[in-house]
């Protein structure tokens, strides 16, 4: 047991890190159609969405609490080994779907990693599938679509209500409401996210009884969770902002505040009901409703497909990577480290493949138009299809 | 496994109820704007400050019920 110190400072930090991927994955959620329609310069965006991630992370410690103690089972024996596990998991799926530009769900990815390291390190016990189903599985489903068709119809009203103002008016009343909107969704997401790598660090102290059962986090674990969330949307998902801002349709003003007003009320609506639902998800749906709503009614289903097909692996290829992680973990310390090893490995990997075709906050608008799944264009031309940000 | 339909259902159509009604809400209140700036330019013909009061109070009430319904979201993230 001497090993638990060690551990248990190895599982803060790896959480942190997941933190962290969860911020720059998800910045493109709040500020992907902002950054689109030009209503938020890049920088301004991703700024103003670290600002209220981080403002986010201290409303709220009631999720974290949920998180600990909804999906898998505290009592069953869950030890730090299976969270360090869980973690990598997560974190190795987050950054390959970065990788592809894919908007993933972070959540969804934690989720997954905390299911399959606790079915190999603890047992299939150690996890309440009734929750699993009702408050993951049934919302993942519907949020998206719900989001979709409440954009669809806002967007169609939008369009109805102005077309007989001046364009250039109503275009720039529109941005002026998606700054307010994609704030909200910002600080939404800084509540909801940074929560989960609260409730994460959460359960390892109580795992090792450094904490009573139940216990609400302390203050340094709120404010580094929200820092680390804070610091990954500063750094920006470029990839991911690219695919969801240009690559599933032509996305104008209207359409974007019709988009995030539609991602905001489901968010806002389903965590005052108690679902833990996927902001990626739910923002996502919103994008593609807004495209179908809008006067040219276009979706590049490709993309579209791709991301669904995404969604659906998500949770079951964090489950395998950190059942995996969790049967080497548990041989010990050197199984500990091992996975750690191969952690950093693999994340180094990830992002030197991404230098080879960086995208950043220079080129993240710079695509050609929407309908596109064409052959993959040399490495270094530029603009590339957003679809084709894949290559590397 | 006891699932919660009508719970589903509800959450479904209060976030498609609000969306539209506050998006709608907005858009009459930037057309507002626009119907403002053209009675502006048009000043000069019959009646053009009236038209363009008229069109501004009306966009400040639909902004207002929009910032309400920010204000009340922002009171349940904080719940």
């Amino acid at each position: 047991m001497e090993h638990i110190g060690f551990l248990v400072a190895v599982v803060i930090i790896t959480a942190l890190a997941f933190d962290f991927t969860n911020g720059f994955h998800d910045t493109a959620n709040a500020m992907a159609t902002s950054i689109a329609t030009g209503a938020l310069r890049p920088k301004v965006a991703v700024t103003i969405a670290a600002v209220l991630n981080f403002a986010g992370a201290f409303l709220s410690v009631k999720v974290a609490s949920t998180i600990s103690g909804g999906i898998v089972n505290e009592k069953a024996g869950i030890h730090p080994s299976v969270i360090f596990a869980a973690l990598a998991g997560a974190i190795l799926w987050n950054l390959l779907t970065w990788l592809r530009g894919l908007p993933s769900s972070s959540s969804h990815a934690l989720y997954g990693g905390l299911i399959g390291a606790t079915i190999v390190g603890v047992g299939l016990h150690g996890v309440n599938f009734t929750t699993v189903v009702t408050k993951i599985v049934i919302p993942a489903v519907a949020s998206p679509i719900v989001a979709g068709l409440a954009a669809w119809g806002a967007t169609k009203v939008a369009y109805l209500i102005t077309r007989k103002g001046s364009e250039k008016t109503t275009t720039k009343g529109f941005k002026t409401g998606q700054m307010f909107s994609a704030s909200l969704i910002s600080l939404a997401h800084g509540t909801n996210d940074a929560q989960k790598t609260m409730g994460v660090i959460t359960l390892t102290l109580v795992s090792v009884g450094a904490l009573p059962k139940h216990a609400m986090p302390p203050v340094w674990v709120i404010a580094s969770a929200g820092l680390a969330i804070a610091l990954g949307t500063y750094m920006g998902g470029w990839r991911i902002i690219r695919s969801m801002g240009k690559g599933l349709t032509d996305i104008q003003a209207p359409q974007g505040f019709a988009s995030e007003t539609a991602a905001t009320a489901v968010i806002l609506t389903s965590t005052h009901m108690g679902y833990g639902l996927s902001t990626t998800q739910v923002c996502s749906g919103g994008i593609m409703g807004a495209g179908l709503g809008g006067p040219k009614g276009q979706v590049n289903w490709g993309m579209a497909r791709r991301m669904v097909y995404t969604w659906g692996l998500t949770l079951p290829a964090a489950a395998v990577v950190a059942g995996a992680a969790a049967f080497v973990t548990d041989r010990g310390t050197w199984g500990v480290l091992l996975v750690g090893a191969v952690l950093v490995a693999g994340s180094g990997a990830m992002w030197w493949l991404s230098r080879r075709q960086p995208v950043t906050a220079g080129n993240v608008n710079e695509v050609t138009p929407v309908p596109l799944d064409v052959a993959i264009t040399p490495a270094g031309a530029t603009p590339t299809p957003a679809s084709t940000t894949v290559a590397a | 496994m006891n699932i919660n339909w009508s719970a589903l259902a509800d959450t479904a159509a209060v976030s498609f109820g609000i969306t539209v009604a506050v998006v709608a809400t907005f858009a009459l209140g930037v057309l507002g704007l626009s119907r403002r700036e053209a009675a502006t330019e048009a000043a000069g013909t019959a009646s053009p400050a009236t038209t363009g009061t008229l069109a501004l109070a009306g966009a400040t009430v639909c902004f207002a019920a929009c910032a309400a319904a920010v204000a009340y979201g922002l009171t349940l993230i904080a719940a």
